[in-house]
């Protein structure tokens, strides 16, 4: 995978070594220029991802964003990315390198490139930048995130309706909030509407591995389970599924092309939503670094399309508890809620804050598997 | 608990990318040319596998195509290696970005697209899981039995004396090295078209490298090479299944294991070699290093 990486990398780099030599010579005819004249250039805005655009699932999302700044705003933005940057070092040079380009404001759209932003953005304040999942900030420099247990909340709920063996399974990643969130949330709803349900956590300790996600699926359905949830980026969990004719859940993007089954909805990632509000504010002027944390009422989470594989009832409830959601009418960490443990979380009616979210390092009560440490 | 033959069955399917590319690695080293473009070759086979098959509808001709396009994309390295004596090392590790690279090039319009699937074989396992079992002992009995496989080994162990006897070293290699790659480029398909049904960039996900590590805990041999896929794909599957049960269970050390198996091999082999006179490692005398014919 490195290798694949720094492959993509210089491919990419080298386009934009042109880049970058047209973008001197841009920047030298506007400063010899009348100061006016700026302000008809496009706003430049440059993405770097860590995967190809080609997954499927977190960097393909990410790319449909920013096609859908260039739809919202045509002439008026001009966007380049980075694909396949590998978290770290490396992420720095190509940061420098987008900010040379004279990009206005840089998206990273990923948790690794957080110190790289910070540090490149010290270097370049006219710059902004804004970083996904992470929580560093400054004068110039934003973070923007996704609710995605709002979601797990839906096909939670799915999950332990379709459930026959009263057993369903998650493929979890790597045991950090966000993940542990997921398989709270999700296991929580499937609970609400079938007490019986198990839940079987399985961790791949990777967000994009296609074999070791077909093995896991495979592991789970040996166990018995017949609903699998997937935190992990890939579609081969699904083809497991649709061998075994057990169904599952589409993630990161909407994995329509194993619709309508064994993909009988999906937890997908907008951000698009929150690229065109962004792009927006920096139009106008009142962009300033923030703390976003979407979900489903912001457009930033979306449940992909129920199928016709979900019985209609199942399906006008999950749909209701989206829209509860998104209304803000209903939080789905909601007590009475114990841990783990046995010990108590959420009071009756309490809600989580958003603190105790990101912070988040136990199952909830009736989750009998460890949770690695 | 855990059923012990489902597991079986799920330690042959996971195992069976790393055979392939194993074996054909072996094949490689035992002529002496060592080659770690084999991740290369898997991500370029499970590329064209994958396109054959969708294109054609047939999986049967993806893996046919996957073996033409990992022995196609290994010949390079081959007249790099052979005709221009370049670093093996360096060559290997030249093809791997190469194929990695050229497969995410030539990958862009397969994205998104489903592989057709066909029937299983007997035990519900696909026909490429016992096609990989069948070529342990076909392999074993080429190398220690047949005539070809002894003129393979002598060109790995010694080129000089090899060349002297009139044998065409290069010609041996170059096979050798097709070999291996047309091996790989069916490991690689088997991920993309058996088990993952769609094409992904860098989906082999350092498969090749896992298969490099077996050659050298197999000792050199097919039946080892056999026994280290079944230890890296069953430690795999059986960590997945216990945490899939519920088990408390260390992944980490778990995951690490074959690499500790692997370094407790290759210790007991040279330590056999010091403490008594039959020779330990079966490493070819010759691997890794060029053919260059003097006279």
């Amino acid at each position: 995978m490195p290798c694949a990486r720094r492959a993509g990398t210089n491919r990419e780099a080298s386009m934009n070594r042109r880049n970058l030599i047209a973008s001197v010579a841009a920047m030298t005819t506007i400063s010899l220029a009348l100061p006016s004249w700026a302000q008809d250039e496009p706003l430049k805005v440059g993405f770097i991802y860590v995967g190809p655009v080609s997954d499927g699932g977190w960097t393909y999302q990410h790319d449909q964003g920013r096609l859908a700044v260039e739809q919202e705003f045509g002439d008026r933005v001009e966007t380049t990315y980075l694909e396949n940057v590998p978290e770290g070092v490396d992420a720095e040079r190509a940061l420098t390198q987008l900010a040379l380009a004279g990009n206005d404001v840089i998206y990273a759209t990923s948790f690794g490139y957080m110190d790289a932003v910070i540090n490149v953005a010290a270097k370049f304040p006219d710059v902004k930048f804004e970083h996904n999942t992470g929580y560093k900030r400054a004068d110039n420099v934003g973070t923007y995130d996704g609710r995605f247990y709002e979601g797990r909340a839906v096909t939670g709920t799915i999950a332990g309706r379709m459930t026959k063996s009263n057993k369903i399974g998650y493929i979890a990643t790597f045991p950090i909030p966000e993940v542990i969130q997921g398989i709270n949330s999700a296991y929580i709803h499937a609970r609400k509407v079938n007490p019986d349900v198990e839940m079987r956590v399985v961790w791949a300790y990777s967000w994009f591995d296609p074999a070791k996600e077909a093995d896991a699926a495979n592991a789970l359905m040996a166990e018995g389970v017949d609903v699998i949830l997937q935190h992990t980026n890939s579609t081969a969990p699904l083809a497991q599924l649709q061998k075994a004719g057990k169904i599952g859940f589409g993630q990161a993007s909407d994995m329509a092309s194993f619709a309508p089954t064994p993909r009988v909805s999906s937890v997908y990632n907008n951000w698009g939503a929150h690229y065109v509000k962004s792009v927006g504010r920096i139009l106008d002027g009142t962009w300033k670094p923030e703390a976003i944390w979407g979900g489903i009422g912001d457009g930033i989470v979306a449940i992909g399309e129920i199928t016709e594989a979900v019985p209609a009832e199942v399906k006008a409830e999950a749909e209701a508890l989206r829209d509860k959601i998104a209304a803000g009418e209903y939080h789905p960490f909601t007590g009475p809620l114990n841990k783990a443990d046995g010990s108590v979380w959420l009071a009756e009616g309490q809600t989580a804050t958003d603190e105790d979210l990101s912070g988040m390092n136990f199952y909830v009560e009736g989750i009998t598997a460890e949770l690695p440490q | 608990m855990i059923d012990p033959v489902a597991l079986f069955l799920m330690l042959l399917t996971a195992s069976t990318p790393i055979l392939f590319a194993a074996l054909g690695e072996l094949v490689a080293e035992r002529a002496g040319v060592l080659n770690l473009g084999v991740e290369g070759m898997m991500i370029t086979g499970a590329l064209a596998g994958f396109a054959a098959a969708y294109h054609s509808g047939n999986p049967v001709l993806g893996f046919a195509a996957a073996a033409l396009a990992g022995a196609l994309i290994a010949l390079p390295f081959a007249v790099l290696t052979q005709f221009l004596l370049s670093n093996q090392v360096a060559s290997g590790l030249a093809l791997t970005l190469f194929g990695l690279g050229l497969a995410a090039l030539f990958g862009k319009p397969m994205e998104g697209v489903k592989a057709p699937t066909m029937a299983p074989g007997p035990l519900g396992l696909h026909w490429i899981v016992w096609l990989g079992l069948l070529m342990v002992p076909l392999i074993w009995w080429f190398l220690n039995r047949s005539r070809a496989g002894l003129i393979l080994r002598g060109v790995g162990e010694n080129h000089d004396a090899a060349h002297a006897l009139g044998y065409d070293v290069r010609r041996v290699r170059i096979a050798a090295i097709a070999f291996g790659g047309a091996m790989a480029g069916i490991g690689g398909a088997f991920i993309s078209v058996a088990t993952v049904l769609q094409w992904t960039e860098g989906m082999t996900a350092g498969a090749g490298w896992i298969a490099l590590a077996i050659v050298v805990f197999s000792n050199w041999t097919a039946p080892g090479v056999l026994a280290g896929a079944w230890l890296f794909g069953g430690v795999t599957v059986l960590q997945l299944r216990l945490q899939a049960a519920g088990v408390r269970v260390p992944v980490q050390l778990l995951s690490m294991a074959p690499y500790l198996a692997t370094i407790v091999v290759l210790v007991a082999i040279s330590a056999r070699q010091k403490f008594s006179r039959r020779a330990g490692s079966t490493a070819p005398g010759s691997l890794g290093q060029d053919f260059h014919a003097l006279r």
